[in-house]
């Protein structure tokens, strides 16, 4: 670890930083309807799109209409393209004659895109179309990141309202986070990104000779758009199969800086929105605290354990002052790629730019617990700020039993509905992940698929499924994923991690939403301090990390003694 | 539910034309007219000829030649039409025995000490571009020999060509391979 290593880290946090609250503030005005700089342009278009669809933007829903709407949208989706996908083939923009993709991974590839997952099981290169990566997959980056914002709001303006019976409207919601909010913003971000480099071509390649002669086919198309839409809805799914440690995804240092700010933005800024609308700011910046005591712990587990190297390798004569340069690329080194998985994993994006899977024992446990705590450090554009608020339930509730009154979230009474709702949330994930990491333990089939052996065969299969349930898509690539059991369980796992998810709290946005909104009194537990903030860290660790517990011992942690004792397999 | 269908679908294509085909074709425009070199693979021409893109690593086996990273694309090594890292875990057999051979390589090339970390360990593109200027210096006895160069001479191109971290703190000293090699051909016409 060096100073200046530090340094960056912390540019990155203070540009961050800055942004949260002017962001904030706009997407708090775009979600209640006001006008903002961008209404003279953009009403005249969402008006249409509301005639066009039939969608009466006056009329809101309650939360089960909310949810229908939601899942007719996913339902769509899902059609739409997984037809695009198996239909390759014979629709436009294939210069390089793809066929169809095969049925399991377009299942596979379809879910994980409409669940904002993005898990490749799929080389982008070799297997999509420009169409496909266009038409697509870019799309569903946009619609799967407008949708967690919209269910967000709706959660949002449960916490706003009294006595309420509806939450708002899906269909503007969603409209309005992909006009307002992410379009916007990947204008600006794909300019910009092909100004450092990134290629934006509808050329699919160009042979070049190399100055030994041979010849290097080198793989194109449209990629600063696919990848500014990427990075701010917090997709994670690259234009190519190595993701943003490509260089055609990730030039340099500055850009990578731009990749990293821009997923991080808008889910932060989505925290500071919430305070804002609920008319507790302090709630919102509370929230901020807990994201970044963790977020940067995290980074700096990672940043130390890659920098120490590999000491098996350092037995072979390599100079550990690189640190453990497999899976790494130069032009970023230890500290970005350390910055980069953390928040690629504390978010729900799942791009890398280093491959997570060569990362030491130590180095690879954090990004892997990071998603088991359920990618809220912020977390998915919209996702992860519903999954900070179900949180937020649980330690009032906690704090309630330790001083025995009722517990209460901005004058909001949480009773025995929402608590039941919160854990069947919470309690989903470790299903997932756990129940099928231990069948597929058990199959030959799957373990057949296994790429490094021992140890770290575990950690394979364990990371996939908590990226798949976590919504994650980052991934320990040894993992042979494209076979019918894994395409299919994954695809399942992601499927029950968005919306085994997104119901129950939905469910309790209706009921929050209906109840009165009660004024503080002194026997109301301040839920912007920094009591609050170190209750939650408690609780997030201890409610969402601690069943992982025994699954990492027999992973990471087995292989990172392993690897101090020099011991291969 | 039946209410939700026609906004789900109309919505679903319209946003396609919108952000699936007008989005990205109207970027596509606009970087072709600001940023033509960038937005066509930032490729390097010489003598009219397509060598490379700056961006994109190349291999070179020549002792002529600075060597790369190892790269672990397959079937050959710095395929840039399927990028790939090894993936291989910290404790990989397969991992320690192909290091043990990248670091064989490199001393039978006259190598001497402890080996940098990025010439005997891959990439996770494959395609990485940049050595680190120790590798690269570690390389020039062998390429001063083979090219009949004072050791100097090629020293003080790789310290030309070497890249600093931007304002002093974003990113890693580094020198472009492909650059460097280009610049040694050009030293000797």
């Amino acid at each position: 670890m060096s100073f200046v290593g530090w340094l960056q880290i912390a540019a990155l946090c203070l540009a961050v930083l800055a942004v949260i609250k002017p962001l904030g503030l706009y997407m708090a005005r775009v979600f209640s309807g006001e006008r903002t700089i961008l209404s003279p342009v953009l009403m005249p278009a969402e008006k249409a799109l509301y005639r066009l669809a039939g969608v009466d933007d006056q009329r809101e829903q309650g939360w089960l209409a909310y949810a229908l709407a939601m899942l007719a949208f996913s339902i769509a989706s899902f059609v739409v393209l997984y037809a695009i996908l198996r239909l390759q083939a014979v629709l436009p923009l294939n210069p390089q004659g793809f066929g169809d993709v095969a049925p399991d991974l377009a299942f596979n590839t379809a879910v994980s895109f409409l669940t904002n997952t993005n898990w490749q099981n799929y080389a982008g290169e070799t297997t999509m179309s420009q169409f496909s990566q266009m038409a697509g997959l870019t799309v569903q980056n946009f619609l799967s990141a407008a949708t967690g914002i919209a269910i967000a709001m709706a959660v949002t303006r449960a916490f706003m309202r009294s006595r309420a019976k509806t939450l708002g409207n899906f269909w503007v919601d969603l409209t309005r986070a992909t006009l307002y909010v992410l379009l916007p913003l990947s204008i600006v971000v794909a300019l910009v990104f092909v100004a450092m480099g990134l290629p934006q071509t509808l050329t699919s390649s160009v042979t070049a000779t190399t100055l030994e002669g041979g010849s290097q086919v080198i793989a194109l198309g449209p990629v600063a758009s696919q990848e500014a839409i990427k990075q701010i809805g917090t997709n994670g799914g690259g234009f190519f199969n190595v993701n943003a440690a490509h260089p055609f995804e990730n030039p340099s240092a500055l850009s990578n800086l731009l990749n990293i700010f821009a997923m991080l933005s808008v889910s932060a800024a989505l925290v500071y929105s919430f305070g804002q609308m609920v008319g507790e700011r302090r709630q919102g910046w509370a929230f901020v605290a807990t994201i970044a005591i963790l977020l940067i712990a995290g980074v700096g587990v990672i940043y130390w354990a890659e920098a120490h190297g590999n000491p098996i390798l350092t037995a072979l004569g390599i100079d550990p002052s690189a640190g453990n340069m497999e899976g790494k690329e130069v032009r970023f080194g230890q500290s970005a790629s350390a910055l980069y998985a953390a928040v690629t994993t504390g978010l729900s994006d799942g791009g890398v730019n280093a491959m997570h899977g060569s990362l030491t024992g130590l180095g690879g446990l954090v990004p892997m617990f990071l998603i088991q705590l359920g990618e809220v450090l912020p977390g998915g554009v919209g996702s992860g700020l519903y999954g900070l608020i179900v949180f937020a339930i649980l330690a009032v509730f906690v704090a309630g039993l330790m001083v025995g009154r009722t517990p209460e979230f901005l004058g909001k009474k949480i009773d025995g509905r929402e608590m039941k709702f919160a854990m069947l949330a919470v309690l989903i994930l470790p299903v997932a992940i756990l129940g099928f990491t231990a069948v597929s333990a058990m199959l030959p089939a799957a373990v057949a698929s296994i790429g490094t052996p021992g140890p770290h065969g575990l950690s394979e299969i364990l990371y996939a499924y908590s990226s798949a349930a976590g919504n994650n898509g980052s991934a320990f690539g040894g993992l042979s994923g494209n076979t019918p059991w894994y395409n299919t369980t994954l695809a399942i796992a992601m499927l029950l991690g968005r919306f085994a998810y997104v119901i129950p709290v939905l469910a309790i946005a209706g009921s929050i939403a209906a109840k009165v909104r009660a004024p503080a009194s002194s026997g109301t537990f301040p839920t912007h301090g920094p009591l609050f903030v170190g209750l939650l860290i408690g609780v997030i660790l201890i409610l969402g990390g601690l069943q992982f517990f025994p699954a990492l011992a027999l992973g990471p942690i087995v292989e990172h003694f392993a690897m101090l004792a020099g011991q291969s397999f | 539910m039946l209410a939700q269908i026609r906004p789900a679908l109309v919505l679903m294509a319209l946003f396609t034309l919108l952000v699936g085909l007008a989005y990205p074709l109207a970027i596509t425009g606009v970087a072709g007219l600001a940023f033509p070199g960038a937005a066509s693979g930032s490729l390097i021409e010489r003598d009219g000829k397509v060598v490379g893109s700056a961006l994109i690593g190349q291999s070179f086996a020549s002792d002529r030649y600075f060597w790369p990273r190892p790269s672990a694309t397959g079937p050959d090594p710095y395929n840039a039409d399927a990028s790939s890292g090894s993936n291989l875990g910290p404790t990989s057999a397969k991992l320690r025995d192909g290091v043990a051979a990248n670091i064989a390589k490199l001393r039978a090339s006259g190598v001497t000490g402890s080996v940098p970390a990025d010439a005997a360990m891959a990439s996770g593109s494959g395609l990485d571009p940049d050595i680190s200027p120790e590798f690269a210096h570690a390389q020039s006895a062998r390429i001063a020999a083979a090219r009949g160069l004072s050791e100097k001479d090629v020293s003080d191109l790789i310290t030309n060509a070497q890249e600093g971290r931007l304002m002093g703190f974003i990113g890693e000293p580094r020198v472009n391979v492909l650059k460097l090699n280009l610049a040694l051909d050009k030293l000797q016409g």
